[in-house]
């Protein structure tokens, strides 16, 4: 019955190649300024891995076998990435990796019956919007490059929006699946265009409508659309309502356009985007040394531990921010297309076995929840992986799992034991004959 | 639902798409540009980290080098320049934050050891680290320094010395020079000194009237064209009327029917205006083209340093079909514009039996572990006259040097053919904007019988004549040349 395990095993091998090779490869190539910590790393985070798949195996056997190996193999991307900027930084990452394993233990052993969400979906709500908030709250707020993003009590600091996503995520869900029905049937067409019934829009509304005030307060603009783009997403999936999508986009590029004329950092980024070479040395440099970073790495990259990240004989930045915003930039530079062509396509497979566990869940909140956690990551992959390539406006959230920053990784973690616990009861449902749903378990 | 989560996860593959698209675009298909786009260090960065490679004299003195300044992670290479102003032109320099010019620039890659892109990714996967390599050059480090000094004695101007058999330039001098150690303190100073501007290399970049000393290329195209034979006369009265405008000659002096070596001897315009008339102006672009007038000149310098010598209106080249005063152009007048380069690729065509070699710095490429990997491949670059024209030309040039102009280039026991040349520039801005101003020329080469040099000298804003101050400096520096050669 753990053949879902055994092939989560499996899959682990790959990772535990790329995570040796890629130690090596830093190791070989910079071993005149570290140690041999490097290999025991190595052995450390496998450990942690392994101890991790025994207990998926003691509690959820039934589990979607690909996602942790995936989530383990971006950590160890992102590790030998931050290990090969400063050895420091890596230490940081692996004990918060070993934290955020804890919490999804923690949430794995809480959360089994996760249906509890939706008796406190106002109480998580009004959580996420507090969380939000607290960066500008006198004494614990903090400022950075002009955004407030972090919170600092004592000596713990965190970015409270990765933790406001999943809450976020929880309370559509558990709320769109009440009301779903109610949005379609009462929608009504006016002028050829189909609205939704406003009453029951209203507390959605009142909810985006909320952060996305508070992001642009807070001047958060990656996760803002980060949490747009999830907001349409599962009103989409709850109602299949195209209509609603168009508006709702319509409602964004309203607020994008009075927002971007209106307050000055918001207008700042756009210009920066749009034309970066207006001032190369001072606004628009990040966004260029992004880009010539990634011009630098070609298809093949220059190999690990290769890349300039500060300008040599100064402690003046050449790449700012590599190890947290930048951090695609200098996997393209140092394992180039292909090893950037590798990092994207393990995000995609992130997302569909995500969207997998929601097609196979059998109850609304389950398939809403899977879609709008799997839906949140990938668009927190494509806004900063967006913003790097100048796809769109370059903003300040965490390339999922691979960048520097425990909020971080332990969020992410947290949202992969969710996604777990859902496809858990999909997948023993799904397996066992109907009505003998006690069978299965551990 | 499940129709939408589909729909949602085909959504997320577009999007994954557009980036995996723009990753490439600046990765790869864009990538060439953005590396040489000014505000983009990364490049000269990543190189200031590789030892770039030695420049050398022919006879191994150092031009430039490389010395490490930090350790570790900060271990960079910075560019020394032990001759200093010596060699600033040609070789350049080539620093970090002020970029690179001339013989740095134009070899960048040997210096740093960059091979083609499969090689570079052959040696990654080797595991070798990039190095650079030496490149040794044809200059004749005391030549050049005899070049130079010569050059400040007399005035603003440029020398250039190529051996005609091979192309190889020995010599190539321009006053006033600039030291390149001291570029990243004094860039802007030195880009801003408009009157001296030492950074322009006059040998290559120098345009000015190249006067009598163009007589030669009129004289070859003559020859060669079938125009005349050295035993032609032409009646050269002292003022002909040309275009409804006189031309005279020096004094006055007129020299009834002459051949082409009195002509040439004593530098007659009358007789080479109307020459220039019999041959027409076809005919006369089409040698000019053949000696190298009209396109950049193949040297091993970046194209940007090196102009294009001919007829100008402005700022455009003039071809056959423009209209121009050929008669006035056949002794070195009209618009004509000349480098010293340019006129010394002229002497080297003639001196080697009217094949013109293309110019180079460069002699061979040495690994670091001493191989040589590249050595220079002397190629032709056109053959504007036959060898009998040549030979016609160099005894009348051998005249000119013997009882002419340009008599104070004469090297005791050596014959050594030549021209002078002395353009009026009056009010020239660059000068100062005096009413007596000349370009003095001087171009040759010895010895006449089997020719080991040709030299070009210019010498701008002078009031001397081009035999008083550029003929003393082509015997100064073939003298030079040729005791090396046979030392």
């Amino acid at each position: 019955m753990s053949s879902a395990r055994n092939r989560e095993l499996v899959a682990l091998v790959p990772v535990a190649l790329l995570l040796s090779a890629g130690f090596a490869a830093v190791f070989a190539q910079e071993n005149d300024r570290l140690g041999d910590a490097s290999l025991v790393y190595g052995a450390y985070f496998l450990a942690v891995c392994l101890a991790t798949h025994i207990y998926l195996r003691l509690r959820l056997a039934n589990a979607d076998p690909y996602l942790f190996p995936l989530a383990a193999l971006l950590t160890a991307f992102g590790l030998v990435m931050i290990y090969r900027i400063d050895a420091d930084l890596a230490r940081d990452q692996a004990n918060w990796f070993v934290l955020g394993l804890i919490l999804f233990a923690l949430t794995i052993r809480f959360l089994r019956d996760y249906d509890v969400l939706e008796r406190y979906r106002y109480t998580i709500a009004g959580a996420a919007l507090l969380l939000l908030l607290a960066p500008r709250l006198p004494g614990i707020g903090q400022q950075v490059n002009g955004a407030y993003l972090g919170v600092k009590v004592g000596p713990l600091a965190f970015q409270p929006a990765e933790f406001a996503k999943i809450c976020i995520v929880v309370f559509l869900a558990s709320y769109l699946r009440e009301h779903r029905e109610v949005l379609i049937v009462g929608a009504r067409r006016v002028l050829g265009v189909t609205l939704p019934p406003l009453k029951h829009l209203g507390p959605l509304l009142v909810v985006w409508g909320a952060s996305m005030f508070m992001l642009v307060f807070i001047r958060d603009l990656g996760s803002s659309l980060m949490f747009f783009a999830a907001f349409l997403a599962l009103l989409y999936v709850a109602t299949g309502r195209f209509s609603f999508v168009v508006i709702g986009m319509g409602l964004f590029l309203v607020g994008a356009w009075f927002f971007a004329s209106t307050v000055p950092h918001v207008h700042d980024r756009i210009e920066i985007w749009l034309d970066p070479y207006q001032n190369p040395a001072t606004s628009g440099y990040q966004i260029l040394q992004s880009i010539f970073a990634q011009a630098d790495g070609g298809l093949f990259g220059k190999g690990f531990g290769q890349a300039l990240i500060t300008i040599p004989g100064s402690d003046n930045a050449l790449l700012p921010a590599a190890q947290t915003d930048t951090i695609y930039a200098l996997i393209v530079n140092e394992a180039g297309l292909f090893g950037a062509c590798g990092l994207v396509l393990a995000y995609l497979l992130f997302a569909a076995r995500g969207f997998k566990i929601a097609l196979l869940a059998d109850d609304g909140f389950s398939k809403l929840l899977a879609t709008g956690l799997t839906a949140v990551f990938a668009f927190q992959a494509f806004v900063i992986i967006g913003g790097v390539t100048r796809v769109i406006p370059l903003t300040g959230v965490t390339l999922p799992f691979v960048s520097y920053g425990g909020s971080s990784i332990v969020a992410n973690f947290v949202l992969l034991a969710l996604l777990l616990l859902i496809s858990d009861r999909a997948r023993r449902e799904a397996a066992a004959p109907r009505g003998a749903f006690a069978v299965g378990g551990a | 639902m499940n129709r939408q989560i589909v729909q949602l996860f085909g959504l997320t593959v577009v999007l994954f798409g557009v980036l995996i698209a723009f990753t490439s675009w600046w990765s790869v298909f864009d990538a060439e540009a953005l590396k040489d786009k000014r505000v983009n260090s990364r490049p000269l960065l990543e190189q200031q980290q590789i030892e770039r490679g030695r420049i050398l004299a022919a006879d191994g003195t150092v031009l430039a080098r490389s010395v490490p300044k930090g350790r570790g992670e900060a271990l960079r290479y910075v560019r020394r320049y032990p001759e200093g102003a010596l060699f600033g032109h040609p070789i350049g320099y080539s620093f970090v934050r002020e970029g690179d010019s001339e013989f740095e620039k134009f070899h960048n890659d040997e210096l740093v050891g960059e091979g083609s892109e499969l090689g570079s990714i052959a040696d990654e996967l080797l595991g070798n680290e990039q190095e650079g390599n030496d490149i040794v050059t044809n200059i004749d480090a005391e030549a050049q320094r005899v070049a130079l000094a010569g050059l400040e004695a007399a005035g603003f101007g440029a020398v250039v010395a190529i051996e005609p058999s091979s192309g190889r330039v020995r010599v190539m001098a321009s006053n006033p020079p600039y030291d390149p150690n001291r570029v990243p303190s004094e860039l802007t100073e030195l880009n801003r000194n408009l009157l001296e501007r030492p950074l322009f290399n006059r040998a290559s970049q120098g345009h000015s009237p190249p006067g009598s000393t163009f007589k030669v290329v009129t004289a070859a195209a003559g020859l060669d064209s079938g125009a005349i034979t050295p035993e032609t006369t032409i009646d050269a009265p002292g003022t002909i009327d040309v275009q409804g405008q006189p031309v005279s000659n020096s004094g006055g002096q007129s020299y009834g029917s002459i051949a082409l070596d009195t002509a040439l001897t004593n530098s007659v315009n009358t007789w080479f205006a109307q020459l220039g008339e019999q041959i027409g102006a076809e005919t006369m672009f089409e040698y000019m083209d053949a000696f190298g007038f009209g396109s950049t000149p193949a040297i091993d310098l970046p194209s940007d340093q090196v102009y294009a010598s001919g007829i100008f209106a402005g700022d455009e080249l003039l071809g056959p079909g423009d209209p121009i005063d050929v008669a006035r152009v056949a002794f070195g007048q009209e618009r004509l514009l000349a480098t010293p380069l340019q006129m010394a690729e002229v002497a080297a065509a003639i001196a080697n039996g009217g094949s013109l070699m293309r110019p180079q710095i460069w002699s061979r490429v040495v690994d670091p572990d001493g191989r040589v990997t590249e050595r220079l491949d002397p190629t032709q670059y056109s053959r504007p006259i036959d060898a009998g024209t040549a030979a016609e030309l160099t005894a009348a040039m051998e005249g000119v040097v013997a009882e002419g102009t340009g008599t104070p280039a004469a090297i005791p026991g050596v014959a050594v053919a030549g021209k002078t040349g002395t353009a009026e520039t009056p009010f020239n801005d660059s000068c100062g904007g005096g009413s007596g101003e000349n370009q003095a020329w001087f171009i040759g080469f010895a010895p006449a019988e089997d020719p080991e040099i040709a030299i070009a000298v210019s010498i701008e804003c002078t009031t001397a004549f081009g035999s008083e101050v550029a003929a003393p400096i082509f015997r100064e520096v073939a003298e030079t040349v040729l005791d090396n050669e046979g030392s």
